[in-house]
């Protein structure tokens, strides 16, 4: 028998970071995901790993930068403010290719916001966030099993493709309890033979480093990270796909929202109404394909989440105007709710919905 | 055949340096290279270097190295060395780097007692991007952003670093030298050999500031820019030991 627990999602994230091999955390106090630092402060010194407080969101980024150089399992994480700060490092990271775990438990912005849910840094978790052409790996878990699973998983995609993994996450996830089954086997970190460790013996320096005044070498070294991502979007997309094959509207979103969706799915077919629900696990790389070959057999989608609109970008670019897009968000730290998306899946149904 | 008196430290890399005519970043690095190679501890050290003239430095130190984004180089030594105990790890960093945007990294690196060692190159300017006011330029300092000199009454006095940083329990070594002398140079190697002392102690943090020529960015010749560290910037920069603690249980 798998043991299952009950658990926080902030607290999910840290058991499977344990699990994963990750012995190094570091931590700046933000709302709603200070769970995971408090539990790592807890558990990881009885693992002989560290825990360390950093000074800031900018410091405590680039302490991973430095333990990830060193090929460490490292990991991070954050709020949205916090996260914001965090971009330069992570800029960095990519840059430098260095494998590492980045959270952030979304919260409702801009600026300072609000401590409660949201799903507004979708753009910054998906488009490059920090400056210059460059990708995260970013999983969307809707469960606090998924922020189990997905801990697991990005520790694992990170190191086989040498990459920082983002686990966005949100402030309802983060903070509401549900049983995890504490399973699934990671995957052992690589040899690292580029990682710094002093030479001991090796003649070839190992140089970490993301500096290149010749135009030649970083538009090469441009390319080979875009060959990589290239790869990623092969290989490594990610859905859940809920009841489409004869659905006429199909609701996309991810995280809470999807959770939200698929309620809402369960009444309106209740209701007779044929909606699906289509929920993109991997934000990068988006579930394109799988999006567009839906356009040709459903009417139309409604995107759901807590921004003003910002997966709807990627919904509309790649479904290709086939369909119509409608969308139904929330912000300011509401979430999503199940009657309000009845009501307009009902409203596009009826043929009553303006885009 | 006569003796040979003087070759490259074996810390060294063979290659030509990309620094100015007349820039001490050379003498410095040739310190630091002398003194790990001379204390054994080449094999197991890691070089953290910053933005700014010396983000080259890998291409100089037979070391392993990681570029830290611009000041944040205390941030990255400390990762490294959590995560490599064992290592010898030093940060190399200038004075735009340390004192103005990773003002935060390293006092909080210094706060904790990280140990690793900090060589702080201080030439009173920002010198790679071509002669802008740093927080070390002097009082009436005549640089790109401070063309009339720079006035305290609008842009504050100099920060001293070592000294604000030597007020943290961590910090158990803090000097200050320079390298426009002969002499100075024989200090500047005994403070970073002290500095390095220090770390292997597992003391706390060590740094040791370096008085640096910059002649580029302050517009003089390589003689009176070292004329100028020996007249003007020791007297706002005062040289020397300014703390050196020894753990009760170190040797």
């Amino acid at each position: 028998m798998v043991e299952k627990v009950l658990m926080k999602g902030n607290e999910a994230i840290g058991e499977a970071a344990l699990r994963a091999g990750c012995r190094y955390y570091f931590a700046y106090p933000i709302t709603p995901q200070s769970e995971l630092p408090e539990f790592m402060a807890r558990e990881l010194p009885k693992r002989g790993g560290v825990f360390l407080q950093a000074e800031s969101e900018i410091a405590s980024v680039n302490m991973v930068y430095g333990a990830a150089a060193c090929g460490a399992r490292a990991m991070t994480s954050s709020s949205s403010p916090g996260f914001s700060l965090k971009q330069e490092g992570i800029s960095y990271l990519a840059a430098a290719e260095l494998p590492c775990l980045l959270v952030n438990v979304q919260r409702g912005g801009p600026g300072l916001g609000t401590i409660l849910p949201g799903q507004a840094d979708y753009f910054q978790a998906t488009k490059g966030g920090g400056h210059g052409d460059y990708r995260l790996l970013v999983l969307a878990p809707d469960s606090v099993q998924e922020m189990y699973d997905f801990t697991l998983l990005g520790f694992a995609l990170a190191d086989q493709y040498r990459m920082p993994a983002l686990l966005l996450a949100d402030g309802a996830l983060g903070q509401m309890m549900e049983a995890v089954k504490l399973e699934g086997e990671p995957k052992p970190a690589p040899d690292k033979p580029w990682a710094v460790a002093g030479r001991r013996g090796r003649e070839k320096l190992n140089v970490v480093q993301t500096l290149a005044l010749d135009r030649d070498e970083l538009e090469a070294h441009n390319r080979a990270l875009q060959d990589k991502y290239a790869l990623v979007r092969r290989n490594e997309v990610r859905y859940e796909a809920l009841q489409t094959e004869d659905a006429d509207l199909v609701l996309v979103a991810y995280g809470i929202s999807a959770r939200v969706a698929k309620s809402a799915m369960a009444k309106a077919r209740a209701k007779g109404l044929k909606v699906g629900v289509f929920r993109p696990i991997t934000l990068f790389p988006f579930p394109e394909e799988a999006l567009f070959a839906l356009a040709k057999q459903t009417n139309a989608f409604l995107v759901a989440e807590m921004s003003c609109g910002q997966m709807l970008e990627d919904v509309e670019r790649v479904t290709c105007c086939q369909k119509p897009v409608h969308f139904y968000g929330r912000t300011g730290g509401h979430l999503t709710n199940v009657e309000e998306l009845l009501e307009r899946i009902e409203q596009i149904m009826a043929g009553k919905a303006v885009r | 055949m006569g003796e040979k008196l003087y070759a490259i430290t074996e810390g060294l890399q063979d290659t030509p340096m990309h620094y100015c005519p007349g820039c001490h970043h050379g003498v410095i690095h040739r310190l630091v290279a002398e003194v790990i190679t001379e204390m054994g501890l080449l094999d197991k050290t890691i070089l953290v270097e910053p933005v700014g003239c010396s983000v080259f430095a890998h291409n100089y130190f037979k070391v392993d190295a990681v570029q830290a984004a611009h000041g944040r180089a205390p941030a990255v030594a400390t990762g490294v060395k959590r995560v490599r105990p064992d290592a010898v790890v030093f940060t190399y960093q200038g004075d735009g780097d340390l004192a103005a945007i990773g003002c935060a990294e390293i006092v909080h690196a210094a706060m904790r007692g990280e140990r690793f060692t900090t060589i702080f190159v201080n030439n009173a300017i920002y010198g790679m991007t071509g002669g802008q006011m740093a927080p070390t330029t002097l009082e009436g300092q005549v640089t790109t952003t401070s063309p009339d000199g720079r006035k305290v009454s609008h842009a504050g006095a100099p920060i001293r670093m070592p000294e604000m940083l030597a007020t943290l329990d961590g910090a158990k070594y803090a000097a200050r030298v320079a390298v426009n002398t002969p002499a100075n140079i024989k200090k500047a190697k005994a403070a970073i050999k002290e500095a390095f002392s220090c770390q292997l102690r597992g003391d706390g943090f060590s740094i040791v500031e370096v008085l640096s020529a910059c002649p580029t960015g302050w517009g003089m010749t390589p003689v009176a820019a070292d004329q100028f560290i020996g007249e003007r910037m020791v007297q706002r920069f005062p040289l020397g030991v300014i703390k050196a603690e020894v753990e009760a249980d170190g040797t």
